[in-house]
C-alpha cells in the first residue's frame, strides 16, 4: 500500500494512495462541504459542492470522486469556491419548494445545514415556484418532490446497498424527477422492499417517513376528557 | 477478397459507366427539396427517349450548395443544374440527346462557393452513390485498409496519424494520434472504437451529410483505427433523427460484410471488426462522450466526472476510442496520401481541412470544406457570398450552444482551433451561423441558452438550475425589464455555471452570453431598465462601468 503526501489548504498530510481528496480532508479535519456524497455509496460528483482548487490542473475539480496524487496542492476554501458554493445553493433553493418551517426535516436538514455554513441570507435568483407532486401511496414512508434536490443518495442507496433499483431518474433538466419502478406510485412498486435504506439516505425531507410530517402531527385532545371520565366515574368510554 | 479483386471490382464498376451520367444529389436538404421526384423523371425521361444505354441516372451524396436544390449533374462535362423539378428532367435528358438548351437554371462549379473550397472529406461527396459499395470502390475505396493491414503494422499507422497532425474534429480539437496511441498501449483484452455521430447543434449538418454522402469512408476509418488500437468492436452512435443516415449506414454495412470488407479475417489477415448502430433518442448531452457510453450501455444518458477519460475506462470500463464523423473520415484519405502531404495542409497547429455547416444570413447555404486557417471573411463574404438582399454581416457563430459570437470587426481572423478560443468561441463541431444587421444579440444568447436549459440532463446543479436561471435573466434583459443589478448577477452565474458544470454541455453552455457581451455588451446595457429611464438608481459612474 503506497502512501502519498500532499498538501490541503496549506496543511502538509499523508493519505493512502486509494484514497481520495475528500477523504484525506476529512482525516485532516479539514471539512468539505458535500450534498450527493454519502458514505457507503459510489460518487457521482454531480452536487459540484465538493468542487476544490488543485494546483496545476487548470480547472476545478470534485474532492469526492478525485484522487489523491503525490504532491498535490489543493485548496479548499479560496473566496471563488465559496461564492460558487453559495450560488449552488442558492439555486437550489430557487429549484423546487423548500419551505423549511413546515418540513419534516427542519433542523435535521444537510441543505439547511449547507445554507446556514454558506452564509446563505437571500436567494438572489427567481423561486420557480414548480408544480411538484407528493406521492404517499406507501404504506410507510412518503416522497414530496418540493423538497427533493436530485442527489440520487436513495437511487444508489437501493441500488448498489439494498440491491432493488426501485428508484431511478426520470425526465431532463430541472424537470427530471427521481421514480419509482416504472415512474409509477411508490406503493404500487414491485421491487420496493420497504426496507427504508432511500428514505436513511435523503438529505433533506424529500423522503420521509409517515406520520412525522407537519400535516400529520394531529393531537388526541379528547384523551384529557377520556381520562377525567374514567378517572371519575369509572368508566372507560372511547 | 484480396487487393485484386478489390481493384477488379473497382475497375469493373468504372468500365460499366455508360458514357453519360446524370448524377442527383439524394442527401436530406436536396430530398426535402424534391429531389426524389426529379430522379423518378430523368428516370422516365431517359427512358422514354430510349437512352438507357447511353445515360444512367445516379444517386450521389451533398453537392454542398445546399440552398440552390435539388442539384443535378451532368457528367462528363459536369454541368451542374440547380432548383430542378421534375417537369424539366426530360428537357435536360433532350438537350444531352442534341436537343436544345433545357429549360432548367444552369450552376456554375467555376463560382468561388466552389473554386475557393478544398475537398479531403468531401472529397466523394456528390460524386460516390452511397448506397452502392461498388461506386465507393471505384474511387479507390478500403484500399487504405488494405494498405493498413498488408503494409503496415498497428504501430505504424498510429505513427502515421500521429505525424498528420490531425486533431479531433467533434470541438474540443485533441490530437487523434496521441488518442488512439493512448488506447493502443491499454493492455485490456477487449477495446472499442465508437464513432460519435451524436451531431446535435442547431444550423450543424456536416456529419448527416457525410454520413448520407459517403458512408463507406467512416467505416473504412473506423476499421482502421480498430486495427490501430486493437478492437474488434466498433458502434457508431447516430442520433435518431438522421433516418437517411442511419439507413446508408446500415446498407454500408450489409455491403461491406457481405464483400468481407468487415466482419471476421478481413482481407483475409487475422484482424476481425464488427460494426453495430446505436441509435441515439433524441438528447443532445449524449453527443458528450462519458453520457454517450452510458446511452449505448443502455444507461439513462447523464455524463460523468472525467477521468477516467474513455481511452482508460469507456464501454463496459473497455479502453473506448471515441471519435466523430468527420475525424474517421478523414483518415483513409491520410493513410492513402500520406502524413506530410495531410500535414502540409492548414496551420502549424491545425492541419488538413475543417467542414463547415454555413447557414444562417447568407446567400450560398450549404456545406463548405476549408483549409485550417482559412479566414472567417473568405468562408462567409467569397464562399458565403455575404448576406442576401444588401444585407452586412453582424456576426458569425460558431461552435452551436457551447461556441460564441464573433463580430464583423474580427472576420479577418483564421479558422483553426487557438484562434476561435482566443476570441471566446470554439470551432465546434463546424456549425456556421452568419447574423445581419437585424439580428438582436440578446436574443442569440437567449436562444441558445434555451437550448441548453432543455437539454441539460439534470445531473449536476450548476447545469440543471443555473441555466433556468440565465435564460430567466436574459429573457428579463431582452423584455426590457432588467436591471444592472441583473446583468451582474447573469455574469457572475455565467461564470460559475462555466467552472462548476459537471461536462462540456454545462461548462460551455455560458460561452453564448459571455461572447455576446464581450463584443455587443451596449445592446445589453440599452435594454436594461434603470438605464433607459435614467432613473438615477444607475448613476452616472456606474454607466460609464458598464
Amino acid at each position: 500500500m503506497a502512501v502519498k503526501t500532499l498538501t490541503i489548504d496549506g496543511t502538509l498530510l499523508s493519505a493512502r494512495e486509494e484514497q481520495t481528496v475528500l477523504q484525506a480532508a476529512r482525516d485532516a479535519g479539514i471539512a468539505i462541504p458535500t450534498l450527493c456524497q454519502l458514505d457507503g455509496l459510489s460518487t457521482v460528483g454531480a452536487c459540484r459542492m465538493c468542487l476544490v482548487d488543485i494546483e496545476g490542473t487548470g480547472r476545478l475539480l470534485p474532492a469526492c470522486t478525485t484522487r489523491v496524487a503525490e504532491g498535490m496542492v489543493i485548496h479548499t476554501k479560496t473566496e471563488r469556491l465559496q461564492s460558487y458554493r453559495r450560488m449552488i445553493v442558492e439555486l437550489l433553493f430557487a429549484e423546487r419548494n423548500h419551505i423549511c418551517a413546515v418540513c419534516v426535516a427542519n433542523g435535521a436538514c444537510e441543505l439547511q445545514d449547507l445554507a446556514i455554513e454558506v452564509g446563505m441570507d437571500h436567494v438572489r435568483f427567481d423561486y420557480l415556484h414548480p408544480e411538484c407532486s407528493v406521492d404517499i401511496s406507501h404504506k410507510r414512508f412518503g416522497l414530496d418532490h418540493n423538497r427533493c434536490v436530485l442527489c440520487t443518495r436513495c437511487v444508489r442507496a437501493c441500488d448498489e446497498v439494498e440491491g432493488a433499483h426501485t428508484w431511478d431518474v426520470a425526465g431532463r433538466g430541472t424537470a427530471a424527477r427521481v421514480i419509482t419502478d416504472m415512474a409509477q406510485p411508490w406503493g404500487t412498486s414491485e421491487t420496493c422492499t420497504s426496507c427504508g435504506k432511500c428514505v436513511q439516505a435523503c438529505p433533506t425531507g424529500a423522503l420521509f417517513i409517515k406520520g412525522m410530517t407537519v400535516a400529520e402531527s394531529r393531537k388526541d385532545r379528547s384523551e384529557i376528557g377520556f381520562l377525567v371520565t374514567a378517572r371519575e366515574k369509572k368508566q372507560w368510554v372511547v | 477478397m484480396d487487393l485484386n479483386e478489390l481493384i477488379e471490382l473497382a475497375e469493373k464498376e468504372i468500365l460499366g459507366r455508360k458514357p453519360l451520367r446524370i448524377r442527383i444529389c439524394t442527401a436530406a436538404g436536396c430530398l426535402s427539396s424534391g429531389a426524389k421526384a426529379v430522379k423518378q423523371a430523368m428516370d422516365a425521361a431517359v427512358q422514354a427517349a430510349g437512352l438507357g444505354e447511353q445515360m444512367e441516372v445516379s444517386e450521389v451524396g451533398c453537392m454542398r450548395l445546399c440552398c440552390e436544390g435539388p442539384l443535378v449533374a451532368v457528367d462528363p462535362e459536369n454541368t451542374l443544374y440547380q432548383r430542378v423539378s421534375g417537369d424539366q428532367a426530360a428537357s435536360i435528358v433532350a438537350s444531352l440527346n442534341g436537343g436544345g438548351p433545357p429549360s432548367a437554371t444552369k450552376g456554375d462549379f467555376s463560382q468561388p462557393f466552389f473554386t475557393r473550397q478544398k475537398a479531403i472529406v468531401l472529397e466523394n461527396s456528390g460524386l460516390v452513390e452511397p448506397e452502392r459499395i461498388e461506386s465507393y470502390l471505384a474511387v479507390g475505396g478500403y484500399q487504405a485498409l488494405y494498405k493498413c493491414l498488408r503494409e503496415l503494422t498497428p504501430a505504424h499507422v498510429v505513427e502515421e496519424i500521429t505525424a498528420s497532425g490531425l486533431r479531433g474534429r467533434g470541438g474540443a480539437g485533441y490530437p487523434t494520434g496521441v488518442k488512439w496511441g493512448m488506447v493502443a498501449k491499454m493492455p485490456a483484452e477487449r477495446k472499442f472504437v465508437v464513432c460519435n455521430a451524436d451531431e446535435g447543434d442547431p444550423g450543424a449538418f456536416m456529419d448527416r451529410s457525410v454520413l448520407e454522402s459517403d458512408p463507406h469512408r467512416v467505416l473504412e476509418g473506423m476499421a482502421i483505427a480498430a486495427y490501430a488500437i486493437g478492437a474488434s468492436q466498433g458502434y457508431i452512435y447516430v442520433r435518431g433523427e438522421y433516418p437517411l443516415a442511419i439507413r446508408r449506414l446500415e446498407t454500408g454495412i450489409r455491403q461491406a460484410k457481405r464483400l468481407g470488407l468487415l466482419g471476421s479475417q478481413i482481407f483475409e489477415s487475422s484482424f476481425d471488426f464488427k460494426i453495430d448502430l446505436r441509435i441515439g433518442a433524441g438528447a443532445f448531452v449524449c453527443g458528450e462522450e462519458t453520457a454517450l457510453i452510458h446511452s449505448i450501455e443502455g444507461q439513462r444518458g447523464v455524463p460523468r466526472p472525467r477521468p477516467p477519460y474513455p481511452a482508460e475506462s469507456g464501454l463496459w470500463g473497455c479502453p473506448t476510442l471515441i471519435n466523430n464523423v468527420e475525424t474517421f473520415a478523414n483518415v483513409p484519405a491520410i493513410i492513402r496520401e500520406g502524413a506530410s502531404w495531410f500535414a502540409s495542409i492548414g496551420t502549424e497547429k491545425s492541419k488538413g481541412t475543417k467542414v463547415f455547416a454555413l447557414a444562417g444570413k447568407i446567400k450560398n447555404t450549404g456545406l463548405v470544406e476549408v483549409p485550417m486557417g482559412t479566414s472567417l471573411r473568405e468562408i462567409v463574404e467569397t464562399i458565403g457570398g455575404g448576406a442576401p438582399d444588401g444585407g452586412t454581416i453582424k456576426a458569425v457563430q460558431t461552435g452551436g450552444p457551447s461556441g460564441g459570437c464573433i463580430p464583423a470587426s474580427l472576420l479577418d481572423t483564421p479558422v483553426d482551433y487557438e484562434s476561435l478560443a482566443r476570441l471566446g468561441s470554439i470551432m465546434g463541431s463546424g456549425g456556421m451561423i452568419v447574423m445581419d444587421q437585424t439580428t438582436d444579440m440578446v436574443d442569440v444568447a437567449k436562444f441558445f441558452m434555451e437550448f441548453c436549459m432543455d437539454e441539460s440532463c439534470g445531473k449536476c446543479i450548476p447545469c440543471r438550475a443555473g441555466t433556468v436561471q440565465l435564460h430567466r435573466l436574459l429573457s428579463k434583459i431582452g423584455s426590457g425589464q432588467g436591471t444592472s443589478h441583473d446583468l451582474a448577477t447573469l455574469e457572475s452565474l455565467c461564470e460559475m455555471v462555466k467552472h462548476a458544470s459537471l461536462c462540456g454541455l454545462g461548462q460551455s453552455a455560458p460561452n453564448p452570453v459571455l461572447s455576446t457581451l464581450a463584443y455587443f455588451r451596449e445592446e445589453y446595457v440599452a435594454r436594461l431598465r434603470d438605464h433607459a429611464e435614467g432613473n438615477g438608481r444607475a448613476s452616472a459612474a456606474q454607466s460609464a462601468a458598464l
